[in-house]
C-alpha cells in the first residue's frame, strides 16, 4: 500500500508508506494527486524535473507538495509518476510526469496545500511512514 | 493522529472550559474554549483542544489561546481559534494561525422583496446565478487582469472592483476595514501567486463556499434587525468565499519562509504549521504585508460577486439593482490578523490578532464601524449549512474578553470522507428540493460532502456565543436556493 486516507475533520489527511524516504516522497505525491483526481486512466505528457533544498528532511516533503501543486497550477495537469533521483543533504532532485486525463473534469478536489501539521517521517519495522494534513 | 488531547478540562461557567497552563509544558497562557457542555463532547472527541494548548506556546501571547464553539481540528490554530499577540513585548505573526484561504469571509445583502415575490422565480433565478458567477475548482472568471491592474487589487480591496463599475461607493462603507486594509505592500508577492491570482477575481472556488437566496425566517430583536435593513419574510443573499489561489499561495510562500526561522529567532513551538516571526521584525512587517494584499484580494473578489448577483436580479425582476433595495449589510473576514488596541493589565497595547475561522464583533460604540450601525453594534454573519440556516448577529460591550471575536459558522463535526461515505445512496440534491432548497453545484461529490449532517448545528454555536455574552442574535436566515462549487 503506498498510501491510506484517515479520517480528519475539515480538511484530507493521509498516512503514506515507504520502504525507504525517497519512496516517501514519491507516494506522499502520489497520495496527493490521487485526491485530487483520477490519475490511474490518461496517457501520460511532458516531465518536469525539480530542484529543492529545505532545512530538514520533513519541510523538504512538503515543499515539495507544494511545489507541484503549483507546477499543476501552471500547466494545469495533474502529475502522476514520480521518480526521485537523488535525495541528499535535505537537498531533492527529482522528475514529475504529466498526465493527460481521458474525460471530465481534470481536477474534482481542490488542494490549497499540503500543511506542516504535526509532521514527523517515521521509521517503522517495514521502512517509514508519515501522516500528511493537506488544507482542501 | 499523536498529539491526541488527553488533558482535563476546568469549568470556570456554562459556557467557558480551562485548559490549564500545567497540561503541557511551555504554555505561556492557558486555553479557554466557549462551548457548553454538550458540544463539549463533540470538540473532546477531536484534536482541536491540543491545537488550542499548542498555540498558548506562541511568543507574546496574552490573556488566553482562545476557542469559538465551532471549534474543529485544522493545523497550526484550530478552525474557530483567537490568538492575540503583544507586539511590544515580542510578540508574534503566524500565517499558519491565519489559514491558507486569507480573508475567507462573508457578505450579506439585504433586498425590498418578499419570499412570496422570488418563489415564482427560483429556479430561474438559481440557474441563472450558476451560469453568471464562476463556482467549481480552479474556477477562472470573466475578469483576467495583468499585472499593474492585479497589484491594484492587492491595494486598494473592494475599492478597485467599484471603480471599475462593480458596486456602488456605499458597498465599501459596509465592508470591514471599509474593503480595504491599509498598509498591503504588493512588493511582498511572489510571481507565483500574481500568476495564480489573475484570472481568479470574481470567483466563487469550490468546497464550503457559497452563494445562497436566504429569507429572513425569524427576527429576535426588532429595533436592531430595522438598523440592519431587514424584517421577517424577506429575501437576502448571503456569499462566502476568499481569496482564492491567491491567497493560498501568499500562505504556502510565507509559511515555508517562517519555518527557516524559528532559530533564527529562537522560537520554540510544538507545530511547525505555526511557525512564526515577531511582528515587529523585518520579516514579521513582510508577511503582514503580503497578507494584507491577500485580504484586499478577497474583499475585491466577493464585490464582484455580489455585483454579478445584482446583476441576475435585474434581469429576472426587469427593475433596477437600487430601486430593489439591495444594499451591503456588512462584509467580515473570518480568517485574518489584524492589529488592534486592547487594555492589558491597565495599559492599552497594540496586538496582533489573529482569527482563524472567527470573526470580529465590535461593540456599540465602536469607532471602526460604520455610523448607521453605532448604537446596534457590527453586524455579525454566521453561515450555517445549506440545509438548515444561518444567522446574523450583533457585536457586543462583553465580547472585550475574547478581543472582540465570535465564532464564525457551523464548525464541521464529520469528515468529508466519512460524510461521502454515510450519503453514498442518498441523492442530496433531491432532498434539499423536497426542503425547499434549490441547489446548483459545479463538483460531483461537493453536495454528499457538505450535507447538513456532517456540521454542528449552527443554531447551537450562535446559542452559546449568546449565552456566553460575546455576541447576540437578530436574526434567523434559511436558504431558498443554493450555488456552490
Amino acid at each position: 500500500m503506498r498510501y491510506e486516507q484517515i479520517p480528519h475533520t475539515a480538511d484530507l489527511a493521509v498516512k503514506v508508506y515507504g520502504k525507504t524516504v525517497p519512496e516517501i516522497f514519491e507516494n506522499a505525491a502520489f497520495a496527493m494527486f490521487d485526491l485530487m483526481g483520477n490519475i490511474t486512466r490518461g496517457s501520460l505528457k511532458d516531465t518536469k524535473k525539480i530542484e529543492i533544498d529545505a532545512p530538514d528532511t520533513e519541510t523538504l516533503l512538503i515543499e515539495w507538495l507544494n511545489e507541484l501543486l503549483y507546477l499543476s497550477f501552471e500547466t494545469q495537469a495533474l502529475f502522476s509518476v514520480f521518480c526521485v533521483r537523488s535525495l541528499e543533504n535535505n537537498k531533492l532532485r527529482a522528475t514529475a510526469i504529466e498526465q493527460i486525463p481521458e474525460s471530465g473534469d481534470l481536477i474534482q478536489t481542490e488542494i490549497k496545500a499540503a500543511t506542516y501539521h504535526d509532521l514527523k517521517i517515521e521509521k517503522t519495522e517495514s521502512g517509514y511512514e508519515v501522516t500528511i494534513v493537506f488544507d482542501v | 493522529m499523536g498529539h491526541a488531547f488527553a488533558g482535563r478540562f476546568e469549568k470556570i461557567d456554562d459556557y467557558r472550559w480551562k485548559i490549564p497552563m500545567t497540561y503541557m509544558p511551555g504554555m505561556r497562557v492557558p486555553g479557554i474554549i466557549f462551548s457548553d457542555e454538550k458540544m463539549l463532547k463533540d470538540i473532546i472527541k477531536d484534536n482541536a483542544p491540543q491545537q488550542v494548548a499548542n498555540a498558548a506556546h506562541l511568543p507574546g501571547i496574552v490573556r488566553a489561546s482562545m476557542a469559538m464553539p465551532d471549534i474543529h481540528w485544522g493545523y497550526g490554530l484550530p478552525i474557530g481559534g483567537v490568538v492575540a499577540t503583544d507586539i511590544e513585548s515580542g510578540g508574534v505573526v503566524s500565517p499558519g494561525a491565519v489559514g491558507y484561504d486569507i480573508n475567507c469571509g462573508v457578505r450579506l445583502m439585504r433586498t425590498n422583496l418578499y419570499e412570496k415575490d422570488v418563489m415564482p422565480y427560483i429556479k430561474e433565478l438559481v440557474t441563472a446565478l450558476f451560469s453568471k458567477v464562476p463556482t467549481g475548482v480552479g474556477s477562472t472568471g470573466k475578469i483576467n487582469v495583468n499585472y499593474r491592474e492585479e497589484k491594484n487589487i492587492l491595494v486598494k480591496g473592494a475599492e478597485w472592483a467599484v471603480r471599475k463599475g462593480y458596486g456602488c461607493e456605499e458597498d465599501l462603507e459596509y465592508c470591514e476595514e471599509g474593503g480595504a486594509i491599509k498598509g498591503a505592500d504588493p512588493s511582498q508577492i511572489s510571481d507565483r501567486a500574481y500568476q495564480r491570482g489573475r484570472s481568479q477575481p470574481g470567483t466563487l472556488g469550490s468546497g464550503n463556499h457559497f452563494l445562497e437566496v436566504q429569507v429572513v425566517d425569524e427576527i429576535y430583536r426588532k429595533e436592531t434587525a430595522k438598523v440592519f435593513g431587514i424584517e421577517k419574510g424577506q429575501i437576502a443573499i448571503m456569499i462566502h468565499t476568499g481569496s482564492r489561489g491567491f491567497g493560498h499561495q501568499v500562505c504556502s510562500d510565507y509559511s515555508a519562509s517562517m519555518v527557516r526561522l524559528l532559530a533564527k529567532f529562537n522560537i520554540e513551538i510544538p507545530d511547525r504549521q505555526l511557525s512564526c516571526a515577531p511582528v515587529a521584525s523585518e520579516e514579521g512587517k513582510n508577511y503582514l504585508g503580503a497578507m494584507r494584499c491577500a485580504a484586499n484580494y478577497a474583499w475585491a473578489n466577493r464585490q464582484v460577486i455580489m455585483h454579478l448577483t445584482r446583476e441576475v436580479f435585474e434581469s429576472v425582476f426587469k427593475e433596477n439593482a437600487a430601486s430593489l433595495g439591495m444594499r451591503l449589510i456588512y462584509d467580515v473576514a473570518h480568517n485574518i490578523a489584524k492589529i488592534e488596541g486592547y487594555n492589558i493589565n491597565g495599559k492599552i497595547k497594540d496586538l496582533c490578532v489573529h482569527r482563524k475561522g472567527a470573526t470580529r464583533a465590535f461593540p456599540p460604540g465602536h469607532k471602526d464601524i460604520p455610523r448607521r450601525y453605532r448604537e446596534t453594534g457590527q453586524p455579525v454573519i454566521i453561515p450555517g449549512d445549506m440545509g438548515r440556516c444561518s444567522y446574523l448577529l450583533a457585536g457586543t460591550q462583553s465580547a472585550e474578553e475574547t478581543f472582540y471575536s465570535t465564532c464564525h459558522g457551523a464548525g464541521r463535526l464529520l469528515s468529508r470522507t466519512l460524510a461521502k461515505k454515510m450519503t453514498r445512496s442518498r441523492e442530496i440534491s433531491q432532498e434539499l428540493a423536497d426542503k425547499g432548497i434549490i441547489v446548483r453545484c459545479t463538483g460531483r461529490e461537493t453536495l454528499n460532502e457538505e450535507v447538513s449532517d456532517a456540521y454542528k448545528n449552527v443554531t447551537d454555536v450562535v446559542n452559546i456565543v449568546q449565552g456566553a455574552g460575546i455576541s447576540i442574535k437578530i436574526a434567523k436566515l434559511r436558504p431558498i436556493g443554493v450555488i456552490k462549487g
